[in-house]
């Protein structure tokens, strides 16, 4: 068996991915990689951080090494260990140990999914020490100036059991996302499902509408993926009523009242 | 087998009962006589009836009972049904009176008998109809039933009951048109000129007239809208068929057309030329527009300029070091709007001293409204309020603490509390007198009526909570357990490999999650809520009772109201420690609307409550009808900045607060005092059960 070591040289994105940039994050992204400040993004789902950390490993021509957090992830899923081949025992990194060691910029998705105690590890080297205690192999990982830590939180989910603990969010220079203005939201949908301006502007003013209903019935409006989604559908011929109610209505609840008025409002637009 | 019918005597028995014959002294032989001679079966319907419509109120189903035989006679028992409960639904929404009409205008209910089960009932649609309205852009409306439709740029105003169409389908499209047309109004402003001075023949044109503009309108917007208006119309006479039509239609529509428009058409178009009427179009009342307008514009123009004020002041405050700055007043401005937006929203960008400002979402949405009314911010709305120019209190004249103090002071029993004085920017010691009451249980059926009337709610939620509570864990690198724990396993052979020592964590074992939350529920007992909303929050204790039984998580119920800061009362309903027993159900059931709702100082009580217990999650949840609101100079501003400081304070101990309300002004204030994602406004009484616990489950997984 080879070993599942996760190669940082593989995780080099060679073209361009499209970001549509909606203020300054990309400079300030730069400038805080240039002073080797850890970045926080924070933002609702679907607004483009998984798409911007892309465009910036790009950018910065750093790999990119992408963890999603869950429940169940411990230190070790993080750091590393140790593994046996052919009898013998073989250390084997982590993904954030690997890209401290190769340079990369670590992107931690959804960093309140993790557990606790996992979240703690990052501490080290989100502060000026920047290094990775390594106990299992006795080792003190330095970063070196390449590497970049970054997380995601997302600020609007109302459980209390996961909110970010301040030790944790005061290590981060946070960069706060939204959904992007109409116009430019009409233009990211255009470039990324390829359908026509008056197509795309319609939609746009469609997820308008379910974000004003956000705190009266629903309890997100429709994120800029969810456009896309429904965009794509569209771009294949599906009509835009269907579209709508498959790709966004029905994603956003599962409310019967709701879902018919999503349905009213789309058949208005259409 | 048949059950015997029940003799006169025995209907009379169950009518004192449940008609408490005691106190109300109403005369059961007569309807008794009368259904004494029913089947069994029709008795029992009727008594059921009796009895259902008793709870609401003793008058309405004495009246009710005596006409129960002679509607059975000429309506089926699903009709009948309904009839009680209309009038039970009529006695909630609008008292005694009306609700007797519908008991007594037996007739008119048979007659329109016909048009409800055709037609389209506004009750029934209003759960797509708002959101539907509140979807399109602009100022949040609302939906009421009326004889006559139209908006006063607020509230559209619709039928109760659509039965134009014989096809349910098409009475609901057509709802939805005049929800659109009289949003249109407003959006695109038809109520920017001033209409109160057209004579009577003059508005009658007008309002045909602006139909066509305004359907242009929609047609550009809402294409889809605009063919679903069409095809409900083509049902009719096509109001479009004269003679000037291609020229109106061409001047009407145009992109740059306003309400001038229409009204410079009025004198060049004569009666008989004008388009007849659509069928969505209503009217339009001059009067009631100006009147809420006026309102309106007076208080948003207020509340705009204080907003202003204090963006100002936050502003000025980051933006200099402390020590003392020169008070000028705020400059604002609207930043040139070059980037269209293409949505043609209210994208207006203020601009403080040079830089682009975010105002906050309340103010984002003061300023859609404005824009609906103007078309634009007028220029003197930009000028912040200087300080004292809206006085959003009442006068401090009361507040020296010293002679108010006399008398309660000392008195036993009584916890004192500071309050946040905002404009002061500081808090009056010892300000509110606080005591804890107890709610006196009283035994009756309500506990198992709400959980028979949501069981099979109930049955799903004990499902979602069971689950919940159930969810197991599996624990892994544990020294004991069910199985091996592999990856431990491997890497403790590993690590002993490498000569490190060897572990004994190497199982894994099934673990129910701990919870470790307490949670106090505050249910507003304001006099506000009397009625719907009262019954709304104790059925919702009561369900919520039935899934923290489940998830076993530590909580304490307790109602607030009061009457100046002298006499706050909160009343115990279930303290963490008491068991949810007969007595505490008791205790949910005689909650009773008492008078006003000083916030703060229940938080700043609760904190201390919270303080005696060690739990990992600690949560504060309100249960209110509405803002702050006390008798003396609890108004407004002043209590929303107290409430809001005391969340603070609980926030700096380490309690989430979260609040649920049924106001719809709720918007405006609830972010501020809460935070944006710690509040849910419902739109619908009734639903205020079901989503209780729904929300608790989200705020807790
Ligand atoms: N600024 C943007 N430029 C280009 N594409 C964007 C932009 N914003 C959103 N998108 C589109 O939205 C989609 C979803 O974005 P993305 O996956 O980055 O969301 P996210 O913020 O990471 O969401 P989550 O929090 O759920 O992970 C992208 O695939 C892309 O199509
Ligand atoms: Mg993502």
């Amino acid at each position: 068996m080879k070993s599942k070591a996760l190669k940082p040289e593989e995780h080099f994105i060679t073209e361009e991915p499209y970001y549509q940039p909606i203020g300054d994050e990309i400079r300030v992204f730069e400038s805080a990689y240039k002073q080797q400040l850890p970045v926080l993004l924070k933002g609702p789902t679907g607004c483009g951080k998984t798409r911007f950390m892309e465009h910036m490993a790009w950018r910065l021509k750093r790999p990119l090494i992408t963890v999603s957090c869950h429940d169940d992830l411990t230190a070790s899923d993080l750091v590393g260990r140790f593994l046996i081949t052919s009898g013998e025992t073989t250390w084997i990194d982590g993904p954030l140990a690997s890209a401290v060691r190769h340079g990369a910029i670590c992107y931690l998705d959804e960093i309140v999914e993790a557990r606790k105690d996992t979240t703690v590890v990052i501490h080290p080297l989100a502060d000026d020490r920047r290094i990775l205690p390594m106990e299992k192999v006795g080792e003190l990982l330095e970063a070196t100036p390449e590497f970049c830590l970054a997380i995601s939180y997302n600020p609007g989910y109302q459980s209390v059991m996961k909110d970010l603990k301040q030790s944790t969010r005061q290590r981060f220079v946070a960069l706060e996302f939204d959904y992007p203005g109409a116009n430019l939201e009409a233009e990211i949908v255009m470039k990324e499902a390829a359908i026509d301006a008056a197509t795309a502007t319609q939609l746009v003013k469609f997820a308008h509408m379910t974000r004003d209903l956000k705190g009266s019935g629903l309890d997100e409006g429709a994120s800029t993926r969810l456009l896309v989604h429904a965009a794509k559908l569209m771009h294949d011929d599906i009509s835009p009523v269907v579209a709508c109610q498959t790709a966004i209505a029905q994603a956003i609840t599962d409310d019967h009242d709701m879902l018919v008025a999503m349905n009213e409002l789309s058949s208005s637009l259409f | 087998m048949t059950r015997p019918t029940l003799g006169k005597q025995q209907i009379i028995a169950f009518m004192d009962e449940c008609l408490e014959v005691e106190f109300s002294f109403v005369k059961n032989e007569i309807p008794a006589e009368s259904v004494s001679c029913l089947p069994r079966q029709q008795q029992d319907f009727i008594l059921n009836l009796v009895k259902r419509v008793a709870d609401t109120n003793i008058e309405l189903a004495y009246q009710f009972a005596c006409g129960a035989v002679y509607a059975l006679e000429s309506m089926d028992q699903r009709m009948v049904e309904e009839w009680a409960m209309t009038a039970a639904d009529y006695y909630d929404r609008k008292g005694l009176f009306p609700a007797m009409s519908v008991i007594r205008d037996l007739d008119n209910f048979i007659n329109t008998a016909h048009e409800r089960a055709h037609g389209s009932v506004l009750e029934d649609e209003i759960g797509v109809l708002l959101p539907f309205v509140r979807g399109l852009s602009g100022r949040k409306l609302k939906l009421e039933a009326a004889e006559d439709i139209y908006t006063d740029t607020e509230t559209i105003f619709l039928p109760p009951v659509m039965a134009l169409f014989s096809d349910e389908k098409q009475n609901f499209l057509l709802y939805k048109a005049m929800v659109a047309h009289h949003w249109a109004q407003i959006q695109f402003g038809t109520f920017r000129a001033n209409l109160t001075q057209l004579a009577e023949d003059q508005l009658v044109k007008f309002c045909s007239l602006e139909t066509i503009r305004l359907d242009a309108c929609i047609q550009r917007d809402l294409p889809g809208l605009h063919r679903q208006m069409r095809s409900l119309q083509s049902h009719f006479d096509d109001p479009l068929n004269s003679d000037r039509y291609e020229e109106l239609a061409g001047t009407l529509s145009a992109t740059e057309a306003t309400v001038q428009t229409t009204i410079d058409l009025l004198d060049r178009v004569p009666y008989e030329q004008c388009p007849g009427t659509f069928i969505y179009q209503g009217s339009i009342k001059p009067q009631a527009v100006a009147a809420t307008m006026a309102k309106r514009v007076f208080r948003e123009k207020a509340l705009f300029r204080v907003a202003l004020s204090e963006m100002g002041e936050e502003l000025t405050a980051a933006n200099e070091d402390s020590g003392h700055v020169e008070r000028k007043p705020a400059k604002f401005k609207i930043r040139d709007r070059t980037d269209q937006d293409s949505i043609g929203n209210a994208t207006i960008q203020l601009e403080f001293e040079g830089s682009l400002v975010a105002p906050p979402q309340h103010v984002k949405e003061l300023i859609s409204s404005i824009i609906v009314d103007f078309g634009d911010i007028p220029p003197e709305y930009l000028v912040a309020a200087g300080p004292g120019e809206y006085d959003m209190t009442v006068s401090d004249r009361t507040m020296s603490p010293n002679d108010v103090w006399k008398g309660t002071y000392h008195e036993e029993g009584a916890q004192l509390y500071n309050e946040w004085n905002y404009k002061r920017q500081h808090y009056h010691k010892n300000w509110c007198v606080l005591r804890e009451m107890e709610v006196e249980p009283v035994y009756d059926s309500f506990v198992d009526d709400t959980l028979a009337k949501y069981s099979r709610l109930l049955k799903s939620l004990r499902n979602t909570f069971e689950y919940m509570r159930g969810e197991d864990k599996l624990l892994k690198k544990q020294p004991h357990g069910d199985d091996i724990d592999i990856d431990a396993l491997v890497e403790t052979y590993a690590d002993v490999k490498s000569g490190m020592e060897m572990s004994n964590r190497v199982f894994t074992k099934m673990h129910k999650e701990e919870r470790n939350v307490a949670v106090i529920f505050m249910v507003d007992m304001s006099g506000s809520t009397k009625g719907w909303i009262n019954k709304a929050e104790r059925e919702s204790l009561v369900l919520l009772a039935e899934v923290l039984e489940i998830l076993q998580d530590r909580y304490a119920i307790y109602g607030f109201s009061g009457m100046t800061r002298k006499r706050c009362e909160l009343f115990k309903i279930k303290a963490f420690d008491d068991p949810y027993d007969a007595e505490i159900k008791a205790r949910i059931s005689n909650i009773q609307p008492q008078d006003y709702t000083r916030m703060g100082v229940f938080i700043r009580h609760v904190i201390r409550h919270f303080s005696e217990v060690e739990a990992s999650t600690k949560l504060l949840i309100t249960l209110s009808d509405g803002k702050p609101d006390d008798y003396d100079t609890y108004r407004g501003e002043y209590g929303v900045e107290d409430t809001r400081q005391a969340l603070f304070e609980a926030r700096r101990d380490g309690i989430h607060s979260f609040c649920i309300t049924i106001d719809e002004e709720a918007r405006d204030y609830l972010p501020h005092m809460y935070g944006a994602a710690n509040y849910t406004v419902i739109d619908n009484v009734t639903a205020l059960p079901v989503k209780v616990s729904d929300i608790y489950r989200r705020l807790t997984t």
